[in-house]
């Protein structure tokens, strides 16, 4: 019998592997020792990255999730090693990531004692995890790592922690994996129904002006070809999310735009003048709706969604078709009639038009002597591939990398979206990287964002992984400096930042760097850095003052959506 | 705002009642009383909750809570779709035992139900304003010590929690 029983650290990784983890973003400690004991052995097959933050650790493996379509994984001790998972947990809860994640814990015996190193990150992820759970017993830790990587993929996706003390990992336990398939409380598939798609079909026909708004519930669902077919049958007129974005390539003539705060100008204005607004996998985040109290009054409005604590929770909807977007987008292409909305498309296209003179032009094509943020994405536009993955950080630097990129893949789009988590897009673009090494991954960051998180560059010097890290530097934390101009009467309070010389750190670290002041160098900057072998470094100086337009200030209503 | 009665029917989980809670807790929404207690289903327990707020926020508590792993089914009623209770137990010194008290005992059908040499212990059942009624009038006599449970419901309509339990 004792020869079937196991250390219940090797029952971690093995765990893992029949999960097919490939990968773990990690970072060592007390309590988790012999996990990573075990992980010496397991070397060949799954590997770690050793970041040099818990917090990178987990942006990491958030990156290396959204852009693989799988859980991600990350490992941290117990104490201060759980506490800095937090961000990263309360990022992938609400932008619907799925991460799996095993924290060390004191020994049972300990528990409760303020022992060394002991937190009770139980209670503090409750609010920040979808699901969580403490295992204190070697026999314990299979099952709880498969229900965790099944409740972590299956649903809405979101983060799972699991807490293993440390007594669970050195004692001997029987290994008894067994696939999760569900369980009697969380319910996964939710059964269309049909006399739901058949009203929404009927209220979609009639409409003369319907509009679609796309989330990231098409890329979480897989469903970017029903969604596609969807809009060629019904020509209507289709804007997407911050995290949307890429479920539709750009170029598809029904591509309209992006909506929000920071979007564009046809989507907002026009939100406000469809009769029929069909929302698809988003959510109505206030930075979408601006005021909800004017928001799309006019309109009837249908929500197809997978979670239905989503439906009517900001925005009163009058048709819901609860489901899968994937199988409720099928049946509703069925159900509809083919048609096209020439005139109303037009409409978008007029607005579009507009906001081209008035902010586009502006943005890549300057006249000011100082570079702008837009003619840098711009410049990447010409030379990237189709499939390279935008990381973005935080603030006005996110906005616009966001605006003027091309999207022409699922899976392209990398960004804290929901949480606005700073520091985000150094170590999920390592993450992303290390998900495919042939993909390009770009990384757009702000001065401000990339110091939270600087120390990652020690992990892309130590994996390699070939990133492209533009850092758009305008010695501003430049989103926070634009409201200030903008609603405080320009007290620039604590927003200006007496930088590093970023090239010499990123060449401590032995990557290639290089730095941009004057427009005529940008586009061989962009080109060389681009066609690199290997990470790259690339800082542009821009504008010190630009403001991001158009924007819809806080309490707002979308239509009043300014262009300066 | 109204008053609402929560089921929340839930696998027997350690940290879900916190969980639950901290639904309310984020909104800002005073809970006014709870209970938690194993249902007819062994391992499946059942957790009462009493709130006051609209019913829009009362359907998205509801949702929410509904989306907790392992919470099987959460559901809300108002006031006249439950039968519910509550206990009170009042402590009253037995200096302050007469006839006018017997009488009051008698009118609330409050019962003795623990008699020491110092003090007795009144028990009474029913709705919240049945059981302020009495605290009001006791104050009167003394009262030592008040303590009322939360509210304990079934729903009136005819179905039971095995259709959420396969």
């Amino acid at each position: 019998m004792k020869d079937l029983m196991i250390r219940g650290a090797d029952i971690v990784v093995k765990t893992l592997i029949e999960e097919n983890a490939e990968i773990i973003f990690g970072y060592p400690g007390g309590a988790i020792m012999p996990v990573y004991d075990a992980l010496y052995d397991y070397h060949d097959r799954i590997k770690h990255v050793l970041t040099r933050h818990e917090q990178g650790a987990i942006h990491a493996a958030q990156g290396y999730a959204r852009v693989s379509g799988k859980v991600g994984v990350c490992l941290a001790t117990s104490g201060p090693g759980a506490t800095n998972l937090i961000t990263g947990l309360a990022d992938a809860l609400i932008d619907s990531t799925p991460l799996v994640c095993i924290t060390g814990q004191v020994a049972a015996h300990l528990l409760g004692t303020d022992a060394f190193q002991e937190t009770d990150i139980l209670g503090m992820s409750m609010p920040s995890t979808k699901w969580n759970i403490q295992v204190r017993r070697a026999e314990d830790i299979a099952p709880a790592i498969a229900k965790a990587f099944f409740i972590a993929r299956s649903g809405r996706p979101g983060p799972v922690l699991i807490d293993i003390t440390k007594n669970a990992q050195t004692d001997f336990g029987e290994f008894n994996y067994v696939p999760c398939l569900g369980f009697r409380s969380y319910q996964t598939k939710i059964e269309i129904n049909k006399t739901d798609v058949e009203r929404a079909a009927a209220v979609i026909d009639a409409a003369e002006r319907p509009y679609v708004l796309f989330g990231q519930g098409v890329v979480l669902g897989k469903a970017e070809a029903e969604f596609k077919a969807f809009l060629d049958k019904t020509g209507i007129p289709a804007a997407s999310t911050l995290l949307g974005s890429g479920a539709l390539p750009q170029d598809h003539p029904n591509f309209v735009g992006k909506l929000g705060m920071h979007g564009n100008y046809a989507p907002n204005m026009l939100t406000n003048q469809c009769d029929v607004l069909i929302a698809v996998g988003m959510r109505f985040d206030d930075r979408v709706t601006g005021d909800v109290k004017r928001y799309a009054k006019q309109a009837k409005i249908i929500h197809l969604e997978l979670d239905p604590a989503e439906i009517s929770k900001t925005v009163k909807c009058h048709h819901s078709i609860l489901g899968d977007c994937k199988d409720s987008l099928a049946l509703l292409t069925e159900a509809v009639s083919q048609k096209s909305h020439k005139e109303w498309m037009e409409r978008f296209r007029e607005l579009e038009r507009e906001e081209n003179a008035a902010v586009v032009q502006h943005d890549i094509t300057p006249t000011k002597v100082g570079l702008t943020m837009g003619e840098v994405i711009h410049q990447v536009n010409q030379y990237k591939a189709d499939d390279a993955v935008l990381v973005t950080d935080v603030g006005q630097h996110q906005m616009i990398a966001w605006r003027y990129f091309n999207y022409k893949k699922s899976r392209t789009q990398v960004t804290s979206g929901g949480l606005g988590t700073m520091g985000f897009a150094l170590p999920a673009a390592l993450g992303a990287q290390m998900f495919d090494f042939s993909r390009q991954v770009v990384c757009v960051v702000g001065d401000g964002g990339i110091q939270m998180t600087i120390q990652e560059l020690g992990t892309i010097m130590q994996t390699k992984a070939p990133v492209k890290i533009i850092l758009l530097n305008n010695n501003y934390l430049g989103m926070v400096r634009q409201w200030q101009q903008m609603f405080f009467d320009k007290r620039y309070s604590f927003t200006e930042l007496d930088n590093p010389d970023f090239v010499k750190i990123s060449e401590a670290y032995g990557i290639k760097s290089q730095k941009v002041t004057d427009r005529a160098d940008l586009n061989e900057a962009i080109e060389d850095m681009l066609i690199h072998d290997g990470p790259y470094f690339l800082e542009v100086v821009v504008e010190k003052e630009d403001n991001v337009f158009p924007m819809i200030a806080t309490g707002c209503s979308v239509e009043e959506v300014r262009l300066s | 705002m109204k008053r609402y009665t929560i089921f929340v029917i839930t696998e027997n989980f350690i940290g879900i009642l916190n969980r639950i809670t901290i639904i309310f807790t984020r909104r800002g929404i005073n809970i006014d009383a709870l209970t938690a207690s194993e249902s007819r289903i062994e391992g499946i327990h059942r957790i009462t909750i009493e709130v006051t707020a609209s019913e829009d926020t009362v359907i998205q508590l509801v949702n929410q809570i509904e989306k907790i792993i392992d919470v099987i089914k959460a559901f809300y009623h108002e006031d006249e779709g439950v039968v519910y209770q509550e206990i009170a137990l009042y402590k009253i010194p037995v200096s302050k035992l007469d006839g006018g008290l017997e009488k009051i005992i008698r009118q609330h059908n409050a019962k003795i139900i623990a008699a020491e040499p110092e003090f007795v212990v009144l028990e009474l059942s029913g709705h919240k304003e049945q059981t302020q009624e009495l605290l009001e009038i006791l104050k009167g006599y003394g009262l030592l010590e008040f303590a009322r449970s939360g509210r304990v419901a079934v729903a009136k309509r005819m179905h039971t929690i095995d259709s959420y339990v396969k």
